[in-house]
């Protein structure tokens, strides 16, 4: 199966890349290529629609002044399950494309263990091993996708409606999909806030494709060594030492 | 019965805390009672019902029976169910069934509907829905033990029967009742009507030998505002699957007042978690280049793997 998808991801890499361009100037590493970012934002549109048009399916009372927007609370609840049709498919596709590095590794349970101590800000760089994504970045893979899968069965259990498949089938998936949105609802703040503000440098991976080097070595230092062939945490070390040998002004990185 | 042009509401579907002007006058609980026994099948109050609420004439469908289609449509709410029935000792028995909304005292359809006011009970009894207030999400075709609302592809919203609330709201008995010839079909107060099928099932107990005669007016969920009278009241489901024991799924409730706000604030607390993150602990910048030594390979030299 892997080898069908790997060529199937090439495939659409090298199309996207004829496409588009992925621009990468002095000082920056080339992070995520064309096709990457065309998934990301149709999967971002249409997460988005999906989440405002259920809005208004899940809190009328609350959420009915801004149904108007897709054309009155009966047509964002029409249009409701085509927008979650189109981010199972876009997601699904980059599932495909990322499969490779969200696969969880010891590095990733490393991380999970530290976790405390990098949402308390003690921790300025990212563990050494910390490759292509994080275990955070890949929890949150993880849960979308457990979470599409969900929402999908239960959506289309809705959509078939309680004539078909029974009326109690119907009235437990709509708390699993209520529970499930949520939950995504919740991660998406927190992915929102790590690829803008809480993590400046981020939000142009996915805008350009490409990161600046300092971006690169400070979160993603195992991909940095490997893309770059610099392992930039002994540099660090290195100097360190060479400095405290020396006895001059520390010239270091502020860690 | 009401002379008032306007009914009083006493639940509204999607609503928390009270309703305005609840309980201000006093109403009679309307009741509409339906004798089986006496029932021909003339299909009357179909077309009455059509007529009265302006329906388009619905093309019939066939199966095997006199029954003028399968089920209620979202323009045809009155359905007169045909039901053969053999008996223990051979001969048959032909149920007809005037099948429409119950008009629950305790509505499946109000209880799962999310968006407010789309389905009202008025004082009275009635359960009607509102049309402008509704969303089409057919939560409350899930939630009515007898199949009733009916969802209208076009202007995506649910209809049913409303027990002609327009016209009791101007102290007129609803059409169907109007329309029978038989006086098989009443309408009034619950308690009249719940004493008029108390004394015709004891009628047909001690002088008809339906020795399990009896009326319809399920417990399970606080009683109806249509109520039968039937030949055989231990076994609804003959009449046209009518449930013995109507059960509303119990999840409403927990999913409606305690999932849907417990869960939504949980995860809103996700956004001020990350505002008050950034206020406190701060962002993460990326730090400044290590400095380079004279071994490492120059950036010329770099392998191509970068980028997924």
């Amino acid at each position: 199966m892997s080898t069908s998808v790997e060529r199937f991801d090439d495939k659409a890499r090298g199309a996207f890349d004829q496409i588009g361009d992925n621009q990468v100037y002095v000082g920056e590493l080339l992070r995520h290529r064309v096709y990457t970012r065309f998934l990301h934002w149709m999967v971002a549109i249409f997460f988005f629609l999906a989440l405002f048009s259920g809005f208004g399916i899940y809190l009328p009372w609350l959420f009915r002044w801004f149904t108007p927007v897709f054309g009155g609370g009966a047509v964002a609840r029409a249009l409701h399950p085509w927008f979650g049709i189109g981010f199972a498919v876009f997601f699904g596709l980059q599932t495909l494309n990322w499969l490779a590095p969200m696969t969880w590794t010891a590095a990733d349970s490393r991380w999970m263990r530290n976790l405390k101590s990098m949402i308390a800000g003690k921790e300025k760089l990212e563990p050494p091993d910390t490759h292509f994504f994080n275990a955070g970045q890949k929890l949150q893979f993880w849960e979308i996708i457990l979470g599409t899968i969900v929402l999908l069965i239960t959506g289309i259990i809705m959509w078939s409606g309680a004539h078909s498949l029974g009326r109690l089938t119907v009235a437990v998936s709509y708390i699993l999909h209520d529970i499930f949105a949520l939950i995504m609802l919740f991660g998406i703040f927190i992915h929102l806030y790590l690829s803008t503000i809480g993590q400046p440098g981020t939000f142009q991976g996915m805008i350009r494709g490409a990161v600046s080097e300092k971006w690169a070595w400070t979160f993603h230092p195992a991909w940095f060594q490997e893309v770059t062939g610099r392992d930039a945490r002994e540099a660090v070390e290195q100097a360190r030492r060479d400095t405290a040998a020396s006895g001059s002004s520390p010239k270091l990185p502020m860690v | 019965m009401s002379n008032r042009q306007t009914l009083q509401i006493q639940q509204m579907s999607g609503h928390s805390g009270p309703i305005a002007g609840a309980g201000v006058q006093r109403d009679l609980e309307v009741c509409k009672l339906v004798d089986t026994t006496t029932c021909i099948g003339c299909k009357a109050c179909e077309v009455a019902c059509v007529e009265w609420n302006d329906m388009p004439f619905a093309a019939t469908m066939f199966d095997n029976t006199y029954q003028t289609m399968p089920e209620t449509r979202w323009n045809f709410w009155n359905l007169i169910k045909f039901n053969e029935h053999q008996k223990e000792d051979g001969t048959l028995m032909w149920l007809m069934r005037k099948d429409q909304c119950m008009h629950c005292a305790d509505p499946g359809c109000l209880r799962a509907c999310p968006a407010e006011g789309a389905i009202v009970q008025y004082a009275n009894g009635i359960v009607d829905f509102q049309q402008e207030n509704c969303i089409g999400c057919e939560f409350c075709v899930s939630g009515c033990p007898f199949n009733i609302p009916k969802f209208n592809s076009s202007t995506k919203k649910v209809y049913k029967c409303t027990l002609c609330s327009d016209r009791v709201s101007a102290g007129l008995e609803p059409a169907c009742i109007k329309a029978c010839p038989t006086g098989c079909l009443k309408f009034g107060t619950k308690d009249d009507m719940k004493m008029h099928a108390e004394a015709r099932a004891t009628q047909l107990r001690d002088h008809f030998g339906f020795e399990k005669a009896g009326v319809y007016d399920p417990a399970s969920i606080g009683g109806t505002h249509v109520i039968y009278v039937l030949h055989d009241a231990s076994n609804p489901e003959l009449y046209g699957n009518l449930p013995r024991n109507p059960q509303i799924p119990w999840s409403y409730t927990v999913w409606k007042w305690l999932a849907k706000p417990v869960l939504g604030t949980l995860s809103l607390l996700g956004l001020v978690g990350v505002l008050f993150h950034y206020v406190t602990v701060g962002p993460r910048r990326a730090q400044p280049e290590p400095p380079r030594r004279s071994t490492e390979p120059s950036p010329q030299s770099r392998g191509k793997k970068e980028g997924q």
